[in-house]
C-alpha cells in the first residue's frame, strides 16, 4: 500500500460518527449566501459622519502650508483636520515611524495630509478639493539600490521625537542616516569550507515584484466615543487585542476604555495585521466631531494606500556535493523598506526559516538589509515572504541538481527533512510529512516521466510547449512565538437547553475558524454542530488572543475550544456521576446524553441535567474557561529557537503550456500534497488549499503592481489582473496527515501554505518547457516573450557596498 | 447638490417609487437610499461583479448603472432572488459545496448563478449546467478567496428544473 492508499485507509477506518475529517458547510455561508451577512460598509451608526481622507499625490515634498479654511466653510463639513490639530499623535506601525496625518514632510503619494468629516461622502469629498496645500518638491528615492548610496536623500534622517501633554519629549523614532530601516543576519556552519568542499555551487539573483492582498471588501472603520469618553470601533483587524492597546496608548487613556467589534470581514490575507493611518484619523475625526465617523476606501484608495507583498531582491548562492547533498547557502536580500516600516520588512523571520531549514543544510548565511525609500510600504501577506524565498531556493534545487546529473525529485529527497529532526536554527520536526508530500506529489503527476519527456522539445519547432515544475514549502503550523504569548481563550457557556456557547478570542476572516471551533467542542461533547453558537468578534467579551496570522488559528484556538470543552466535560460527567451513582469513568456525552461508556446506553438527557444543576440549592451553571499557550519558544537574537509548535510542509507539481509566440503561460494542473497533521474540516480545508493555489497562481503569471519612480500606475481591476474563472488550473489535492501529538486532533495550520510553492514550481517549469531560466516575477506574456528571445533585463544584485 | 428625479420601478416584485439623484449610481441607491446592502461595493468600475444584479432580465453590474435608470424597470437583486426556489437551491449549493469563504463576492455570484441557471434552462430546456459554461458566466466576477473550484461545483450541482 503506497502512502496515499494508507491515508485514506486510515480515514475511513475511523468511526462513522466523529465530525473530524468530513464535510461541514461553514456556518455563516447560508447568511452570506443569501446576501445578508453586514460587513462594515453595511453598518450604519446613527448619526454617523463621513470621513475622507486627503493624499498627497506627491512622492516626496516639504509641506509648506495648508490652508483648510474653504474647506471649513462649506456647507456640511463637520472637522477638516491636519497633524496641526492632532499635535499629540503618536507614530504608528512596527517601527513607530509613521505618524497618520503628516506634519510637516510627505514621503509617498498615499501620504495622509488632512482630513474631513462631513454629513455626506459627496460633501466630504467636495471639502477635500478646497484644501491647498503648498509643497516643496524634494528629490525622490524610489529604487531600494539608490536609497544605499552615500549622498541619497535620506528619508527619515531626523528623530522622530513626540511632546506629551505635560510637555516631555522623547524620541519616538531615532534616526537612521543611511535609510537601512533594519537589518537581519543569521549564520550556521562554516560556509567557505563547505564552499570549498563542494561539487556544484550556483549563484543567481531573483527580483520578487510588487503584489497587493485586492481583498473584495475594501478596508474600512467606524469610530464612536461615547459620552464617558469611551472608544468603540467598528474594524476589520486581524489583531484587535494588540490593536486595542494601541489605539489607547494613541489616545492616552486606559485600554479596557477601547472597545473593538469586528464585523464579518471581506478578506484578510494578512493586510488587517497593522494599525494604518485611516484608522487613527477615523478616531481623531470621530473626536473632533463628537460624532461616530464612518471611513471607507475606494478601490482606487484601497489599491494606492494598502499594504504590499515585500518585493525583494534576493541573491542565493548554493552548493551540494557530487552525491546530491546540500552543502552550504548564502543569501544576502534587499528589502524595499518603501517610505515607512510595516511587517513586511520583517519578513526574513519566515524566509530565512525556508533558507536553513525546508532542507538540511549544515552552513547558512542569512543577510537582510531593508532601506527606506519613497515606494509604497509592504506589509504582511499569506505566506510572509516564505513565497519569495521558496522562489530563489526552489530554482536553486532543480539547478543543483541538474549541475551534479541528479533526477531533481531524487535530489529534493536526499536533502528532504525527516520527522525529529532539529535543524541548526533550532527548529524540532515533531511530525514531518515532507517525504510523502514530495512522492505523492511526483507520483500523481507523473513528474519524473513527464520532465524528461518535455525537455525533448526544447530544440524542436513547436510553438505550444509543455513543461512541468516542482517546488515544496516549510512554514510554520502551530502558531509563532513572535510576541510576549501566542496564546488563545475560550469561554464556553451551556444553557439550560445544553446549547452551548463558545466565546474565542480567534477571530474569523473568512477561513472557517467559526466552523473548525464548533467542531472540535462538539467531538469533545457529543453534541450536534447545530447546538453551537460562536461569538468571536467583540473584545468587551471575548478573551484575548493574538491575532488572526501565521496560520495560527485552527491550531491556537482549536487547542483552546479543545481545553474549555474537556473542563465543560469533566464537569458535567461529575455531576452525572454523582446522580447516578456510577463512576466518572463509565460514562461519556453523546448525542446530547450522558450515555454508558460501555454500552452506549443513553442514561441521562445532557439538558435535563444542565437545569438540575442551575435550578438546585447549591446551584451551578456549566461554564469553563481556557488559556492555550503553545510550547515553543522566542527565538534569541541569532534567530535561533523552535518558533512554532508545529511545522507544515507542502509540494505543488505544476504543468503549464507556454507559448513562445506570445509568451503567454497557461497553467494546465496543480497537483498538491500538503502534510497538514490531520484534515479537519475536509470542505474547509479544500477551499483554503483552492485558494491559496490560484493566490499563488495570480502571483506567478498574472498580478503586478506597477509601480514607477514611487507612483502606482495600475491601481484597479482593469490593469491589475487578478485571476478569473476560466484561468483556474485543474487541481489534485491530497492530504498527508501526519498527526501532529501538540495539534488539536492532531491538525496543523494550512492557511499560508498552498500560496507558497506555485510561483517557484512554475519557473522550474517554463524552464523544463523552454531551457530558459527566468529569474524574476510575474510571468506575464511580455516577461516571458523577452526572456525566450533573449531580451529579458538581466537581473543584477550591484548594490555596491 | 445635484438635481433629483422621482423614478418608479419594480424591485423585488415590489413597485416601488423614489426620488433619486441624478448622479447616483443603482448601487447607491440600493444601499444607501433603499437599505438593501446584498449588492457590494467592490471597485465601483464594473470590474469585480460584487454588485450584481437583474435588470429586465439581464445581470448588470449595478455600480455601472445610473439610478434614474431603473425607472419602469424590473430590477431582482440578492434579496429578491433569494427568497425564490432557484435562489434557495443556489444558496444550499454554495452552501453544501463549501463555496463561501469570506463570503464578500458570494451575493453577486449566487445572482449571477442564477441567471446563469436560469439561461441555461431557457436554451437547453433542463439539467445542469456544464463547468465551462459556468466559467464562461461567472468570468466577470472577481473572487479572491476560494479560487473558484468550489464556486463552480456548486453551480453545476443545482438542477434549475428541480426548483
Ligand atoms: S462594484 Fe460594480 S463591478 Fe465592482
Ligand atoms: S469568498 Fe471572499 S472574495 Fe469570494
Amino acid at each position: 500500500m503506497g502512502p496515499l492508499q494508507k491515508t485514506r485507509a486510515d480515514a475511513a477506518a475511523r468511526s462513522s460518527d466523529t465530525l473530524i475529517g468530513t464535510r461541514i458547510p461553514k456556518k455563516d455561508a447560508p447568511q452570506k449566501a443569501s446576501g445578508r451577512t453586514r460587513y462594515i460598509d453595511d453598518i450604519n451608526v446613527p448619526g454617523q459622519l463621513y470621513g475622507k481622507i486627503l493624499r498627497s499625490g506627491q512622492v516626496h515634498a516639504k509641506i509648506r502650508s495648508i490652508d483648510v479654511s474653504a474647506a471649513r466653510a462649506l456647507p456640511g463639513v463637520h472637522a477638516v483636520i491636519t497633524a496641526a490639530d492632532v499635535p499629540w499623535q503618536r507614530p504608528i506601525g512596527v517601527a513607530k515611524d509613521h505618524l497618520p496625518l503628516k506634519p510637516d514632510r510627505v514621503r509617498s503619494p498615499r501620504d495622509e495630509v488632512a482630513a474631513v468629516a462631513a454629513d455626506s461622502e459627496d460633501i466630504a469629498e467636495a471639502a477635500l478639493k478646497l484644501i491647498r496645500v503648498d509643497y516643496e518638491p524634494l528629490p525622490p528615492v524610489t529604487d531600494a539600490r539608490a536609497a544605499l548610496k552615500p549622498d541619497a536623500p535620506l528619508l527619515h534622517g531626523d528623530d522622530l521625537v513626540w511632546t506629551g501633554p505635560d510637555g516631555r519629549a522623547e524620541v519616538v523614532h531615532a534616526a537612521s542616516r543611511d535609510n537601512v530601516a533594519m537589518t537581519f543576519k543569521y549564520a550556521q556552519g562554516d560556509i567557505a569550507r563547505a564552499e570549498a568542499d563542494s561539487a556544484a555551487v550556483v549563484e543567481d539573483v531573483f527580483q520578487l515584484h510588487y503584489v497587493t492582498h485586492c481583498c473584495m471588501g475594501v478596508s474600512g472603520v467606524i469610530a464612536e466615543f461615547d459620552a464617558s469618553d469611551n472608544l468603540l470601533l467598528y474594524s476589520n483587524t486581524q489583531v484587535p487585542f494588540l490593536h486595542k492597546r494601541e489605539f489607547a496608548e494613541m489616545l492616552g487613556i486606559d485600554p479596557g476604555r477601547v472597545r473593538i467589534i469586528q464585523p464579518p470581514i471581506g478578506g484578510g490575507f494578512g493586510s488587517k495585521l497593522d494599525i494604518y493611518p485611516f484608522e487613527p484619523i477615523a478616531i481623531f475625526l470621530a473626536r473632533a466631531t463628537g460624532r461616530p465617523v464612518k471611513l471607507i476606501f475606494t478601490r482606487e484608495e484601497e489599491f494606492l494606500a494598502s499594504p504590499t507583498r515585500q518585493p525583494v531582491l534576493l541573491k542565493l548562492r548554493s552548493g551540494c556535493s557530487a552525491d546530491g547533498a546540500l552543502t552550504f547557502r548564502a543569501v544576502e536580500t534587499l528589502h524595499d523598506n518603501g517610505a515607512y516600516t510595516s511587517w513586511g520588512a520583517t519578513t526574513p523571520f519566515v524566509m530565512m526559516q525556508t533558507i536553513s531549514s525546508l532542507y538540511r543544510v549544515p552552513s547558512c548565511d542569512y543577510q537582510t538589509l531593508a532601506v527606506y525609500t519613497n515606494n509604497p510600504y509592504s506589509g504582511s501577506f499569506r505566506g510572509y515572504g516564505n513565497l519569495q524565498a521558496t522562489f530563489a531556493v526552489e530554482a536553486h534545487m532543480d539547478k543543483l541538481a541538474e549541475a551534479i546529473g541528479m533526477d531533481p525529485l531524487e535530489f529534493r529527497l536526499k536533502n528532504a527533512q525527516d520527522p525529529g529532526e532539529t535543524t541548526p536554527q533550532g527548529m524540532n520536526f515533531k511530525s514531518c510529512g515532507f517525504k510523502e508530500c514530495l512522492r505523492i506529489a511526483a507520483e500523481r503527476s507523473d513528474y519524473q516521466q513527464k520532465r524528461r519527456a518535455y525537455r525533448q522539445q526544447w530544440n524542436d519547432s513547436s510553438i505550444l510547449k509543455r513543461g512541468v515544475g516542482m517546488a515544496s514549502m516549510l512554514h510554520v503550523g502551530g502558531g509563532a512565538k513572535i510576541y510576549p504569548s501566542d496564546g488563545c481563550g475560550t469561554i464556553l457557556k451551556m444553557d439550560d437547553f445544553a446549547h452551548l456557547t463558545l466565546i474565542t478570542g480567534a477571530s474569523e476572516i473568512g477561513q472557517g475558524s467559526e466552523t473548525v471551533l464548533a467542531m472540535l467542542v462538539c467531538e469533545e461533547l457529543g453534541l450536534p454542530l447545530s447546538s453551537v453558537s460562536v461569538v468571536n468578534s467583540d473584545t468587551d467579551i471575548t478573551p484575548w488572543d493574538v491575532g488572526v496570522h501565521a496560520s495560527r488559528t485552527t491550531f491556537i484556538a482549536g487547542n483552546s475550544a479543545i481545553g474549555a470543552a474537556r473542563k465543560a466535560k469533566t464537569k458535567i460527567l461529575t455531576a452525572a456521576a454523582g446522580k447516578l451513582d456510577m463512576e466518572i469513568a463509565a460514562l461519556d456525552l453523546q448525542g446530547g446524553y450522558v450515555i454508558a461508556r460501555a454500552t452506549g446506553e443513553r442514561l441521562l438527557e445532557l439538558s435535563r441535567l444542565i437545569r438540575s444543576l442551575h435550578f438546585s440549592d447549591k446551584a451551578e451553571l456549566v461554564m469553563t474557561t481556557y488559556y492555550y499557550e503553545p510550547p515553543s519558544q522566542h527565538q534569541d537574537k541569532e534567530f535561533k529557537g523552535d518558533v512554532s509548535a508545529a511545522y507544515a510542509w507542502g509540494t505543488q507539481v505544476v504543468e503549464i503550456e507556454v507559448d513562445t509566440q506570445t509568451g503567454i503561460v497557461r497553467l494546465l494542473k496543480v497537483t498538491a500534497a500538503h502534510d497538514v497533521g490531520r484534515v479537519l474540516n475536509r470542505l474547509g480545508i479544500e477551499g483554503q488549499v483552492e485558494g491559496g493555489v490560484v493566490m499563488g497562481q495570480g502571483y506567478a503569471l498574472t498580478e503586478n503592481l506597477i509601480v514607477e519612480n514611487g507612483v502606482i500606475r495600475n491601481p484597479n481591476f482593469r490593469d491589475y489582473k487578478l485571476v478569473t474563472a476560466p484561468e483556474i488550473p485543474e487541481m489534485d489535492i491530497s492530504f498527508i496527515e501526519s498527526v501532529d501529538g501538540e495539534g488539536p486532533q492532531g491538525a496543523k495550520g494550512v492557511g499560508e501554505a498552498p500560496a507558497i510553492c506555485v510561483a517557484a514550481a512554475v519557473g522550474n517549469a517554463i524552464y523544463n518547457a523552454t531551457g530558459v531560466r527566468m529569474y524574476g516575477l510575474p510571468f506575464t506574456p511580455e516577461n516571458v516573450y523577452r526572456a525566450l528571445h533573449g531580451q529579458a533585463k538581466p537581473v543584477t544584485w550591484d548594490i555596491g557596498a | 447638490m445635484s438635481p433629483t428625479v422621482e423614478i418608479a420601478f419594480t424591485l423585488n416584485g415590489v413597485v416601488t417609487r423614489v426620488r433619486t439623484s441624478a448622479t447616483m449610481t443603482t448601487l447607491e441607491m440600493l444601499r444607501d437610499q433603499l437599505g438593501l446592502t446584498g449588492a457590494k461595493y467592490g471597485c465601483g468600475e464594473g470590474e469585480c461583479g460584487a454588485c450584481t444584479i437583474v435588470v429586465d432580465g439581464a445581470t448588470v453590474n449595478s455600480c455601472l448603472m445610473f439610478a434614474v435608470d431603473c425607472n419602469e424597470r424590473v430590477v431582482t437583486t440578492i434579496e429578491g432572488i433569494s427568497a425564490t426556489p432557484l435562489g434557495e437551491a443556489i444558496k444550499d449549493a454554495f452552501t453544501a459545496n463549501g463555496a463561501v469563504q469570506c463570503g464578500f463576492c458570494t451575493p453577486g455570484l449566487v445572482v449571477q448563478a442564477s441567471h446563469v441557471l436560469e439561461r441555461h434552462s431557457q436554451t437547453h430546456g433542463s439539467g445542469h449546467v456544464g463547468h465551462e459554461e459556468i466559467k464562461r458566466g461567472i468570468e466577470g466576477n472577481l473572487c479572491r478567496c476560494t479560487g473558484y473550484r468550489k464556486i463552480i461545483e456548486a453551480i453545476a450541482a443545482v438542477d434549475v428544473d428541480a426548483t
